[in-house]
């Protein structure tokens, strides 16, 4: 047996543990260093109007879903008609971070696929996406009335999270002043 | 009582794939004819028996058995019958039952030719078939069981996915499946030959027509959905580079190199340990297509609900499949001895080259399709690595093989002298960069790319002609000549022209594509790429489970109207989901693709209007590729030298 024939082997062991990792590593158990913080600052244009300004101080005195999204994200393609969904039947505010994206693409998306967003910042740089600690698209954060983070989620929302967690969230930070 | 009947029968399926497995394996390490001759019988028996259970679940469907919980959770009273039959297949556990019925399938072809083949072969290839089909029965039967009942049953079923809910779903499963399930044939006859020490060209030989099937079927499932993605989506696009997608994709470029490897093992007797390694890799990366998909590791627009238990069991089963033949390669590959030396150039040299870009290109979209879960296993998250990567590395890595794709064929085996293929090609080479150069005035546009590709298609398409002409130059008659050249000379022919269609379709699409996205009322028009869209009104109508917006808009060329466009924002009512529903005028040189956006109030749209130049390429050539596979494989030599190679290769 020569030792050159094991190294499929080898790599493919390799691949075998990745993935045994991918399986138990659950993202939405992370904690994020942000809870019970205040909402990092930051103030950007809107992807629809490039000469209005967006800034965390729109968010205050208000419960705020700030979804974090990108036009070439294929995971935000799930989560969107969620969002969509629930801007429809519900009153929360909802502002998008538009993450790493081209202005056009973004446009795009938000008319083919709706816009549940009262607005979105248009994070090019990425630079608010780092301060908030953003590690992929998409994720969301719950900030609330006092614009301090109350909840994150890594990875697309599902209806059951929606439902099952973060509505009722919301229902109770409604009611602090 | 019948989801009972085909529970009983998937189980009984697995009893006769045990013994399917361990008899002949056996009886061939042991020299047991007797044993050996369980494997056909075993193999017919369990295929009968997923038949059964296969009409059982369907039946369940028709009768909207509610009571069901796959069918309750995947059909409706109210879906149209032939989405009823098609949404059996339409979520996990269904799906899976269709992977082993076709896996049946196979095993049972295998069992139907393979007269001409020694009984031990025989008996190992439908053994590690029969090991494929246990993992995959005993995944079905542990953790998704299609039948497991529902009490009370419920009233009304919540529906087959609106996405799902199209002609194009109905047949891209099934082709992808028996295209992935396919490469288990080519797989297996490679385990077999490791086992038995019998890597000659006659192993060549008999998985070449298995490996060619399978690749046809792939080719084609992978241009069902990337056809489908293009009108059902909405957008427009066709490809995405979504893990689900890649998962497909990654078998394809194996197989196609594994193709190109076994032609050179057959007749030239060389790369052998190689070809065993690309038959391991292309069922492998079937496999972990299959993870993929079902894990929920990577996120993904296909991924089904994932389930953390069946990633386990599927990892599980994928460690040792996969892990058992590389380390039995690992053991027996040093054995193997290639012979047929070849020179720096040759048509062995080139095809190698094939072989090592495929490689790489696959190995470059595992690593894209990865890359996000290496991240995140370092710690630094989950991120989305997105299309602009994979299409420069593609885009960079597929041009100099389409380049050499035109010179292999034209090269001899063992030796070519560069001066030889240089004075065939030279004239072909003069024109395609003149075709290039041509294409860059008549366009008028500035575009290298197109320029460039629209040169290598003349070079593609001119060296098939120019190959095929070099085959009857010397006869009398040359047209009747035509007739004697061989149906697999032939299936390269058309499968090489096949990809400079493809690549012309490409091009175009990605470069001179035009859309608009317009606010519009009834009666305005918008002018787009020499076409003039009059938007008369949107109106609703109804469908079996959905309501429906349909808008109007009628297409013109200067003063003659060409035709009338019925785009749809339909509503399904049972899962409540929007859908879009494009409409299309389709034709060989462009697509006009419109689809409605969301309604503006006073009867005004938001329309999306797309003019696509010669994106139907992008799916003839796919068409063409695997219609040159069928020409290979109908190619009557195969029948002939197997009978010869019966003399040659002695039962051991």
């Amino acid at each position: 047996m020569k030792l050159r024939a094991l190294l499929p082997l080898i790599g493919f062991l390799a691949l075998v543990v990745l993935l045994a990792y991918g399986l138990t590593n659950d993202p939405k158990k992370i904690p994020s260093p942000l809870i019970g913080k205040a909402a990092p600052q930051f103030e950007l244009p809107t992807v629809l109007r490039p000469g209005k300004k967006i800034s965390n101080k729109d968010f205050q005195g208000k419960v705020a879903l700030f979804n974090v999204w990108a036009s070439w994200c294929g995971a935000c393609r799930d989560e969107h008609p969620i969002l969509v969904k629930y801007a429809r039947q519900h009153k929360t505010t909802i502002y998008g971070l538009n993450y790493k994206d081209q202005r056009s693409e973004a446009i795009r998306w938000l008319k083919v696929f709706g816009n549940p967003y009262i607005a979105s910042a248009y994070d090019v740089i990425g630079n608010t996406g780092i301060d908030w600690g953003v590690y992929g698209v998409p994720e969301t954060f719950l900030v609330d009335k006092k614009g301090i983070i109350r909840f994150k989620q890594i990875g697309p929302i599902t209806e059951k999270i929606l439902y099952k967690e973060i509505h009722p969230l919301i229902q109770k930070l409604e009611k602090e002043s | 009582m019948i989801p009972e009947l085909g529970h009983f029968a998937l189980i009984l399926a697995l009893c006769l794939a045990i013994a399917q497995a361990f008899f002949p394996l056996a009886g061939a390490q042991l020299n047991k004819t007797r044993w050996m001759a369980v494997a056909k019988p075993a193999a017919r028996g369990q295929f009968i028996f997923l038949l059964i259970s296969f009409v059982c679940l369907t039946t369940s469907f028709i009768q909207n058995d509610f009571s069901v919980i796959y069918v309750a959770k995947n059909s409706n009273s109210l879906l149209p019958i032939q989405y009823q039959i098609s949404a059996v297949w339409g979520s996990h556990e269904g799906s899976l039952l269709l992977w082993a019925l076709i896996l049946g399938i196979w095993t049972l072809a295998v069992t139907l030719f393979s007269r001409h083949l020694p009984q031990a072969m025989v008996a190992r290839v439908l053994g590690v078939m029969g090991l494929i089909s246990i993992g995959f029965m005993l995944f079905m039967l542990f953790t998704s069981n299609p039948f497991d009942r529902l009490l009370p049953a419920a009233a009304e079923g919540r529906d087959l996915n609106p996405l799902l809910q199209d002609f194009g779903l109905i047949i891209h499963p099934p082709m992808l499946y028996m295209g992935y399930v396919g490469f288990s044939v080519a797989f297996s006859f490679a385990i077999a030959a490791l086992l038995g020490g019998q890597l000659d060209s006659a192993w060549a030989r008999w998985s070449r027509p298995w490996t060619t099937m399978a690749w046809c079927f792939l080719t084609v499932g992978i241009a069902l959905g990337s056809w489908w993605a293009y009108y059902e989506l909405g957008w427009g696009g066709w490809w995405f580079w979504d893990p689900v997608e890649n998962a497909s994709f990654m078998p394809w470029l194996i197989g196609t190199a594994l193709m190109h490897s076994l032609a050179v093992t057959e007749k030239r007797g060389s790369f052998k340990s190689w070809t065993v390694m690309l038959a391991i890799l292309a069922f492998s990366l079937s496999l972990l297509g299959t993870f993929l998909v079902r894990s929920g590791v990577v996120t993904s627009v296909h991924a089904f609900a994932s389930d953390p238990t069946r990633g386990v069991f599927i990892l599980a089963f994928l460690a040792v499949v996969i892990g058992g033949s590389l380390l039995l390669y690992a053991f027996k590959a040093g054995n193997i001895k290639s012979a047929g030396r070849f020179s720096l150039l040759s048509r062995e040299t080139l095809l190698l080259t094939n072989n090592i870009i495929l490689v790489v290109v696959c190995a470059t979209v595992l690593l894209g399709t990865l890359y996000p879960l290496v991240l995140d296993a370092m710690g630094a998250g989950k991120i989305s690595v997105g299309t602009p990567y994979f299409n420069f590395m593609f885009s960079i890595l597929m041009l100099p093989l389409v380049f050499l794709l035109a010179l292999g064929p034209l090269s001899r085996w063992k030796k070519q002298s560069l001066s030889g293929l240089f004075d065939s090609v030279k004239i072909l080479f003069a024109v395609s960069i003149l075709s290039g150069i041509a294409s860059y005035f008549i366009l008028g546009t500035i575009s290298w790319p197109v320029a460039m590709v629209i040169a290598l298609f003349t070079w593609i398409v001119g060296s098939s002609f120019l190959n095929l002409y070099k085959r009857v130059q010397n006869k009398p008659d040359k047209l009747a000549a035509l007739s004697t050249v061989s149906l697999s000379f032939y299936g390269m022919f058309f499968a090489h022209i096949g990809v400079a269609v493809f690549m012309m379709g490409v091009t175009f699409t990605s470069h001179y594509s035009e859309e608009k996205d317009i606010r519009m009322k009834p009666g305005d028009t918008l002018d787009l790429a020499g076409y003039s869209f009059q938007f008369k009104g949107a109106k609703e109508v109804m469908g079996p489970n959905y309501r429906a917006q349909e808008g109007t808009i009628v297409i013109s060329q200067g003063n003659q109207e060409l035709t009338t466009l019925k785009p749809q924002k339909r509503l399904y009512l049972v899962q409540r989901s929007p859908m879009t529903e494009a409409a299309i005028d389709p034709s060989l040189s462009r697509d006009l693709f419109i689809a409605m956006g969301e309604p503006l109030g006073k009867g005004e749209w938001s329309i999306r209007i797309q003019y696509k130049p010669l994106i139907r390429w992008i799916w003839l050539g796919t068409l063409i590729m695997a219609f040159g596979g069928l020409l290979a494989l109908s190619d009557k030599r195969y029948r002939t030298k197997r009978k010869n190679s019966e003399t040659q290769v002695n039962p051991a």
